[in-house]
């Protein structure tokens, strides 16, 4: 199976279970196995070629400018990875579904878990590190998703926001990081920047790098001082907390590091960074463990503890370490995740999770004291289980490594971290399962259905083959990994026994064995010491760190926007004015190289009415009526100057626009205050008016400048120019720009348009849903009202005019591709031809003798322009292109045809569609009872003489 | 001819943008309007100005033609700024209706959306 459909299956899977919850719990669970099963048998599929050392790739360009390549590889790393991920995955999903409860949506959960599934399948396949980022992002978030899946639990909520802010900020940094890698070798491709070690560790950002891309492994694989995220992360439920917390996500920064071993490791900052920081840990998670009473925090720090335990092989950097750190994570893998699941068994058996309430289950529970214990005792490191191999190898390079010229230190540190981790290993057999059964078990704890003990009854088997059999049954897995971690050099010399002789690892794991058995034996002293002792609260450290850049974002938040629009745009307009001024005093100004046209007494006159009637709105603003008819002269004379300068499309749409523009503002203005009291000081005015003559002269200037000079460049227009009628079929070489050759553009505004039609029909809907009905419906006008609203004359002429308006609109439509019109122009005339309607006889009247939805008017719109563009598919040419010819019927002219007319009808309705739809809902606002009139004229022939007396004359 | 453009450009945007600094929503409208229209014709002049020259080809015989893509670009944004007008207006009208005051700013005693405890 390909790695692609490998990294995809998951992701596509993950509809299912959302989609078929509603066919049964059953269904959904099985659904989202069964996406796993197959994922998990396309994996297996390269067995072969992976045991034999190759890679498989599978690569396709995605982003090719940015390095970004969707380039995917598997070998030996990254095949252990992808099985405990599937594999695990597996045995959670059965899991999971014979443990949540009948209230729980299980349909979502089993979502979140395959998004988080392929997420970690992608991360471990990734030959790419632009690619791996991404996916390593998703995981934050669909582990947020997985640990807040009880949303109706404060803990939960909080445990996922934790989680989320630490690994989403280590995340950050680790994107810094790789960033500076692939620079460094100048290639995002894995497999590139792991041939090149001594360039890597030869740069003077080696270290920075480093450092970044560390601090994402350790807050993801919960590294001291980042670990106490994870123990918060346990308010998620069981199956999460075992899949998370034991298998995949955290173990995301160990195979990251392992990953990178090759390059990375080696140097002394990598040795004291990494080795240092996973000791720490190692020995701080044991410690913690042992006091924890709640069962799943314990898991979580001993969690800790190994992760720490791993990233100090890795950090050793001698290749035995590595294989040690490899053969451990398969062995926590398989006993952590049975500990889990045991934990959660205890916890739905018996109702609670608290140590303190329980102890004597083993004759209740036997199947789970088996399981539990045996999982356990491997955690602990006793023989023969596979724990105790790992363990004993970490012990031995151990004592190998020197710390800083001291040869005692790190082994004398593990030998204690290995006490603990014995210590509290018993102790969970113990004050669990041990002891004498009590009677006060908040349920009647009994063993569970074969579904929920299945899973871990399998992984402890594992537990126990690996143990005795691990040359047999990892021996070759272990091989293969390892020689990908260390970069295919040749394999240092170990052996995966039980018994090596008498070895100071031997030694040090009996005194491990012996000492946490006395540990527990004092467990209740300890505990008095421990609860007595000072320690920092993780959790008020964190909730104290976010409450205050909290309240610093607040902050300048606050001062940078506090609601004051005029000053926002006094600022925006300032530095706008302010770059402008420092671009002319930076920039360089050539000669003038075009005539100026002569000034004709005309477009003089023009520009008086232009310039006066715009300084006359500034003067008088504040009569808004005044000041919106004056704007109606400024923008007839902008389209009368359009149609001077050769420009008659732009005349066409503008003079339309204007129209419905001012009859928007009107009935608007019906609602609102008449005058704009005075509210400014003057010397508010004074500054806003100095800002806006500079803002003025600034913009005339640049335009008159450009207008004197020609073109710096050759203009993409003589390209147009040229191919519009040869390409593009059309003599209006604006209409077929706008049709053919920037199609793409006009598409996505016809959608814009349709959209803004569709928030004002909404807002209206919304504000005619509160108490504003009633103002309105109570409202007296600020005029009164005319004693003959629908004048006789008025709804005669405009009835009259509809046909011939529309005729006009068809005309203008038709004749767009060759001469100026067009569908934008045409949607904009029909429309004022509806208005009319509306403005004479009435919206009543003109609403109940309207055939159609405007909503309606604009999806066609959209959907029309849609299929012609998807039409050029099916020709094999890209989206929106047009084609055209020339049909010929003998008695009459040659005429042509052209795909574009259908985009431009697809326009013109989305046009149509959209105005309407604006005015109408404005329309509504103005609706009063007794609107509504059978006639609609208020004088009104039909009234004086009813129907059946016409009949009547007609007869006689 | 030139000057008359530019100094046109010129005066409608210095009438936009004082209106936009008002305090009321109406003459704010106004004055993105204006400064539409200054935009507007500002975008179509980058093609220069030319007379009798429209973009329409003529088959017969070789004539001038004006520059086609600026008009193109400025056709659209003559509609949109149609739809655009269209949405603050009914923004500053359900506002208005609402809270019966069409001040623009929100004022110091105003609620600010408080930060909530999450617990």
């Amino acid at each position: 199976m390909s790695l692609f459909l490998i990294a995809a299956l998951p992701f596509l899977g993950a509809v299912f279970p959302a989609l078929l919850i509603r066919a049964g719990r059953n269904a959904a669970a099985s659904a989202a196995g069964l996406t796993t099963f197959l994922a998990l048998m396309g994996l297996l599929i390269h067995i072969p070629s992976v045991m034999r050392g190759d890679v498989v790739t599978a690569q396709f360009e995605w982003i090719p400018a940015l390095g970004l390549n969707a380039n995917f590889m598997l070998d030996g790393l990254g095949f252990l990875f992808a099985l405990l991920i599937l594999g695990i995955g597996l045995l959670i999903i059965l899991y999971a579904r014979f443990y949540l409860s009948r209230e729980d949506p299980m349909g979502q959960f089993y979502t979140y878990l395959l998004l988080f599934q392929g997420a970690m399948v992608g991360i471990v396949l990734s030959d790419n590190i632009l690619l791996l980022l991404i996916f390593w992002e998703l995981t934050s978030l669909s582990s947020f998703l997985l640990i807040g899946y009880w949303k109706h639990l404060p803990d939960g909520r909080q445990g996922a926001r934790m989680a989320l802010a630490v690994t989403g900020s280590g995340g950050l940094a680790m994107i810094a990081g790789m960033l500076i890698l692939g620079n460094i070798v100048g290639s995002y491709d894995l497999s590139v920047i792991l041939q090149n070690k001594e360039l890597i560790q030869s740069s003077p950002y080696y270290l920075p790098a480093l450092i970044l891309i560390l601090l994402g492994c350790f807050t993801k694989s919960a590294q001291f001082p980042f670990h106490f995220w994870l123990p918060h992360a346990m308010a998620a439920p069981t199956p999460v907390s075992a899949y998370l917390h034991s298998a995949t996500m955290v173990k995301a920064g160990l195979f990251l590091m392992a990953r990178m071993w090759p390059v990375l490791a080696g140097t002394d900052a990598w040795f004291y960074i990494v080795a240092t920081t996973g000791l720490i840990t190692m020995l701080i998670g044991a410690v913690i463990a042992l006091f924890k009473d709640d069962l799943k925090a314990l898991l979580a720090f001993s969690t800790v503890s190994h992760l720490g335990l791993v990233t100090m092989l890795l950090g050793f950097g001698t290749k035995i370490a590595a294989v040690a750190a490899i053969f451990h994570i398969i062995n926590h893998a398989t006993f952590k995740a049975a500990l889990f699941m045991t934990a959660g068994i205890v916890d739905h058996e018996t109702g609670t999770r608290d140590i303190k309430r329980l102890g004597g289950l083993r004759h209740l529970m036997p199947i789970t004291f088996t399981i539990g214990t045996i999982a356990a005792l491997s955690m602990a490191g006793i023989p023969p289980l596979n724990g105790f191999l790992s363990k004993e190898m970490m012990l031995e390079e151990t004592v190998h490594t020197t710390w800083l010229h001291s040869h005692y230190l790190v082994p004398g540190l593990a030998l204690l971290a290995a006490l603990f981790s014995a210590a509290y290993s018993f102790r969970f057999v113990s004050h669990v399962f041990l002891g004498s059964e009590r009677h006060d078990y908040p349920a009647h704890p009994h063993d569970p259905p074969v579904g929920l003990w299945l899973a871990p009854a399998f992984l402890v088997v594992l537990v126990v083959l690996i143990g005795l059999y691990s040359k047999a049954i990892v021996g070759p897995l272990v091989a293969v990994v390892s020689s990908a971690v260390i970069g295919g050099e040749k394999l240092p010399y170990y052996s995966l026994k039980l018994w090596h002789g008498f070895t100071p690892a031997l030694y040090m794991s009996v005194v491990a064995t012996l000492g946490g058995l006395f540990l527990l034996s004092l467990h209740k002293h300890e505990e008095k010491l421990w609860n007595a002792l000072p320690r920092p609260e993780a959790k008020a450290i964190f909730d104290a760190v976010i409450a205050v850049l909290t309240k610093i974002s607040q902050v300048v938040t606050d001062t940078l926007h506090n609601g004051v629009l005029s000053r926002y745009a006094i600022i925006m307009i300032a530095f706008t004015v302010g770059l402008g001024y420092y671009a002319y005093t930076s920039g360089r100004i050539g000669p003038e190289t075009r005539e100026a046209l002569p000034i004709q007494i005309i477009p003089l006159i023009g520009w008086i009415c232009l310039v006066g009637a715009t300084l006359a709105i500034m003067w008088f603003h504040r009569n808004r009526l005044l000041s919106l008819v004056l704007i109606g002269v400024v923008g007839l004379i902008v389209s009368m100057a359009f149609n001077y300068l050769s420009a008659p499309d732009l005349a066409l749409t503008q003079i339309s626009v204007e129209v419905v523009t001012m009859i928007l503002l009107l009935l608007s203005l019906n609602f609102l205050p008449t005058d704009t009291p005075w509210d400014s000081s003057a010397a508010r005015r004074w500054r806003d008016a100095a800002i806006s003559v500079v803002a003025g002269i600034g913009s005339g200037a640049l335009i008159y400048a450009l207008l004197l000079r020609d073109f710096a460049f050759p203009t993409i227009s003589d390209f147009h120019l040229a191919n519009s009628y040869k390409g593009g079929g059309g003599t209006n070489v604006v209409n077929v720009i706008l049709v053919d050759f920037r199609g793409f553009d006009t598409f996505g505004e016809i959608i814009v348009l349709g959209i803004a039609a569709l928030i004002i029909f909404a807002l209206t809907e919304a504000v005619l849903g509160t108490n504003v009905r009633s103002y309105l419906l109570n409202r007296k006008p600020h005029w009164p009202q005319s004693g003959d609203s629908h004048p006789l004359m008025m709804v005669v002429v405009t009835r009259m005019m509809m046909p011939i308006a529309l005729m006009v609109g068809a005309y203008i439509f038709f004749r767009g591709h060759n001469q100026p019109g067009g569908g934008f122009i045409a949607g904009l005339v029909v429309a004022i031809a509806f208005l009319m309607q509306y403005m004479a006889s009435g919206y009543t009247w003109a609403i109940e003798r309207q055939r159609f939805y405007y909503h309606g008017s604009i999806g066609w719109g959209v959907l029309i322009a849609a299929a012609t563009g998807l039409g050029a598919w099916f020709n094999d040419r890209p989206f929106l292109t047009s084609d055209f010819g020339y049909i010929h019927w003998p008695p009459l002219e040659e005429f042509e045809w052209a795909t574009a007319i259908l985009f431009d009808t697809g326009v013109f309705l989305a046009v149509l569609g959209a105005v309407m739809l604006a005015l109408d809902s404005l329309s509504r606002f103005a609706w009063q009872p007794g609107m509504a009139q059978e006639f609609p004229m208020d004088i009104n022939p039909l009234r004086d003489n009813p129907p059946q007396e016409e009949e009547n004359k007609e007869q006689a | 001819m030139e000057a008359l453009v530019a100094s046109a450009v010129g005066v409608m945007t210095a009438a936009g943008i004082f209106l936009i600094l008002r305090r009321r929503t109406f003459p704010v409208i106004l004055g993105l309007s204006l400064l539409t229209y200054a935009v507007n014709v500002f975008l179509f002049a980058t093609g220069r100005l030319a007379l009798d020259a429209p973009a329409v080809l003529n088959k017969y015989k070789d004539v001038p033609y004006t520059d086609p893509l600026p008009q193109a670009l400025v056709l659209t944004a003559i509609v949109i700024s149609f739809g655009m007008t269209a949405v603050i207006v009914m923004i500053a009208l359900s506002a208005y209706l609402s809270s019966k005051d069409d001040h623009i700013d929100m004022s110091a005693h105003d609620s600010v959306d408080a930060p909530g405890e999450d617990a």
